[in-house]
């Protein structure tokens, strides 16, 4: 066992961490030393292939396919430098006033979070994209918005370059996305954090971490860790989890301060997600340009929000409901579909949580409530309607039964598309905005604070979305941004007053 | 056990393979190869009872047909087969069902995953993106559009319609 000791140590490198890297980045100037650890590799530009086969295997947990304890639901989060911000596809919206007042945090409002989110907005030259660069996957979800008689909103997005790879949940392999591996970590070093990656935290003990740094796998994408291979104890004054939903919570969970801290684990949500699919009669823009410009917010009203997407072969095929000669007729047209999002918003149940098994791997357990069914089918209704607006010949729709709906048949969208087609275990449900399990609220009473600190350990806090008490119904890295910005100044100000 | 894993059931994973991907049975020895190597590389992140789950799947897969049909799954034609899987997809019970939609997430994994297949489906994103595009003379480029393109400048579009805008949310 190799000692280390730090002032700082942060453990991840995503939305959170990179955040708290870069805002307390200036503190090792005036002699503290911080340390950031990241469970995967950091990549070179040279690694970001594009191609689906290796990617997904090198920038996701489980190459994408981590599974829920029931097998009915993938999730999506990245295991490299970066975390999820590497793979997300750069969308930045500010929490909606409604959700941050649902939440009723003591210590939180609206307006703390938006100022800081705008903060990060222009950290990371969040803008919208011009119009000669919306393709024709995205234009024709506005036109059959238009059509039906919603008014799709544009998503602000965090690019600088973009050459329209459409390959973001890939890694862009242009470096056009303005994750935290492209402005707030190379920030952080520049101002002497060390950036340790390759490096898994085992458990957190009291004011230290055990952690556990491994060699790169013969074959494997990326760097070395700047550390030798081995197991440390990393001493700390204060530690600040950035894992993510999953990792945070699990890191916990085996973790001796934190045995037996009530309400851990608990108040996990995801935005349940489908992957909706029109064939058109005429080839589109679908594989090129951002994927993402588009969206409809239905979250207030009927519990859901479609987005614009588009997908690479493996992950359509995937999410398509079916096998055999319908499922690769439609495959074989791709260049003809079109692609919505579906993203149900959940509310956090009580049996939906994240427990670790014997050996300390995380557990999810998540059953779909009636509410978040009623809002897939009412989003998959509404989706084939926008679809056939825009001008599609035939619609897959997974909680139909057969799945594909065509033109001739549109008028009976509402019989067809139905809650008893929901078939856990047979339409294919994934999710990526994972949230939750050591969520915010009263102090003393919930698992942290509004800065993020653990109930009864002022040394430990907590910055990424497992802070989370419910869903935020949008994609959420802006506020994972803001709140990480708040715990960083939590320290900043614990650190002022121990001198 | 990893390298061992479909040695055990290839034949009928090959079989499954031909009823859930119709056009996989056109693989070449290469095409089955890379197939192949691609669920033993997935299954290897597993733990070994998740792959002795799925030979255990596989193996009800070829013998519980012969209960109707008197044959093994693998001897069967293309409807039954099909009739089989279709079975297992809407069972009842989620074991079966979420035991299929494993084998078939694998299949098409190994199948889609394959470079000459993407391109054969027409997929066709690039790095270049727009540029790459407009090379093949599919679509000239503005001069703007260029701009845009190399400098992602928010300012060039003041153009409303379609809901476009140009300034910070």
């Amino acid at each position: 066992m190799i000692e280390v000791s730090c002032d700082i140590a942060i453990v991840g490198s995503g939305a959170g961490g990179g955040t708290v890297a870069r805002e307390l980045a200036p503190m090792v100037s005036q002699g503290l030393k911080v340390l950031l650890f990241e469970q995967g590799p950091e990549l070179g530009n040279d690694d970001f292939t594009g191609r689906e086969h290796d990617m997904a295997e090198a920038l996701y947990e489980d190459g994408g396919g981590f599974l829920t304890s029931d097998g009915t639901m993938s999730l999506a989060f990245g295991r490299v430098l970066g975390g999820s911000t590497v793979v997300y596809t750069g969308t930045s919206l500010v929490a909606p006033d409604r959700v941050i007042r649902e939440w009723c945090v003591p210590g939180l409002d609206h307006a703390d979070i938006e100022r800081r989110s705008r903060k990060y907005m222009i950290e990371n030259n969040v803008h919208f994209l011009p119009r000669v660069l919306v393709n024709e996957n995205n234009k024709l979800f506005f036109t059959g918005c238009h059509r039906v008689g919603f008014r799709a909103e544009q998503f602000p997005l965090n690019l600088r370059g973009c050459r329209g790879s459409s390959l973001c949940n890939l890694g862009c392999p242009n470096g056009a996305k303005m994750g935290t591996h492209r402005v707030q970590l190379p920030e952080a070093r520049r101002q002497g954090v060390e950036i340790v990656s390759r490096a898994e935290v085992l458990r957190v003990e009291e004011r230290a971490l055990a952690v556990r740094v491994s060699r790169k796998p013969d074959g494997a994408k990326g760097l070395e860790s700047p550390w030798p291979p081995g197991e440390y104890r990393v001493r700390a004054r204060q530690v600040v989890l950035c894992g993510g939903s999953i990792g945070s919570t699990a890191l916990l969970l085996r973790s001796e301060p934190t045995r037996g801290l009530r309400g851990l684990g608990e108040r996990f949500t995801c935005h349940p997600a489908h992957i909706l699919v029109a064939q058109h009669d005429h080839e589109i823009t679908n594989d090129v340009g951002h994927p993402k410009s588009y969206y409809l917010d239905r979250s207030e009203t009927d519990g859901y929000v479609l987005e614009t997407c588009m997908y690479f072969p493996f992950v359509t095929a995937k999410n398509l409901t079916g096998f055999g000669e319908p499922h690769s007729t439609l495959m074989r047209a791709f260049p003809r579909l079109q692609m919505i999002l579906v993203l149900a918003c959940d509310k956090a149940t009580p049996g939906n949580r994240i427990s670790v098994d014997p050996s300390g791997r995380p557990v999810v357990h998540y059953s779909f409530t009636k509410q978040v069914i009623r809002s897939f089918v009412s989003a998959t209704r509404t989706s084939a309607r926008i679809f056939f607006a825009a001008g599609a010949r035939r619609v897959h729709a997974p909680a139909a039964d057969p799945p594909l709906i065509d033109r001739q048949d549109a008028y009976r969208i509402d019989d067809l598309i139905d809650e008893r087609h929901f078939l856990p275990g047979r339409v294919s449900v994934s999710a990526a905005h994972l949230m939750g399990g050591c969520a915010m609220g009263a102090p003393g009473a919930a698992v942290s604070d509004s800065r993020g600190v653990i109930r009864g350990l002022p040394w430990l806090r907590v910055a990424d979305a497992s802070l989370f008490p419910d869903s935020l119904e949008i994609n959420p890295y802006v506020t994972v941004m803001a709140l990480a910005d708040r715990v960083a100044e939590g320290l900043r100000e614990t650190w002022r007053l121990e001198g | 056990m990893h390298n061992n894993v479909l040695q055990q059931v290839r034949p009928v994973l090959r079989a499954v393979a031909e009823t859930v991907v119709p056009e996989s049975r056109y693989l070449d020895d290469d095409g089955w190869v890379s197939l192949e190597a691609t669920v033993e590389r997935a299954l290897s992140r597993r733990g070994e009872s998740v792959q002795k789950q799925l030979v255990l799947f596989l193996r009800a897969v070829d013998a519980l047909p012969a209960l109707r049909y008197g044959r093994r799954f693998r001897k069967l034609g293309y409807v039954r087969r099909a009739a089989v899987l279709r079975a297992f997809e809407s069972s009842p019970l989620l074991v079966l069902r979420r035991g299929f939609w494993g084998l078939r997430t694998l299949i098409m994994m190994g199948y889609y995953y394959q470079p000459a297949i993407q391109d054969s489906i027409g997929y066709r994103a690039h790095r270049e993106g727009w540029q790459k595009r407009r090379t093949i003379g599919e679509s000239p480029p503005t001069s703007g559009e260029q701009a845009a393109i190399i400098l992602n400048d928010p300012d060039l579009s003041t153009d409303d319609e379609g809901g476009m805008r140009d300034s910070l949310p």
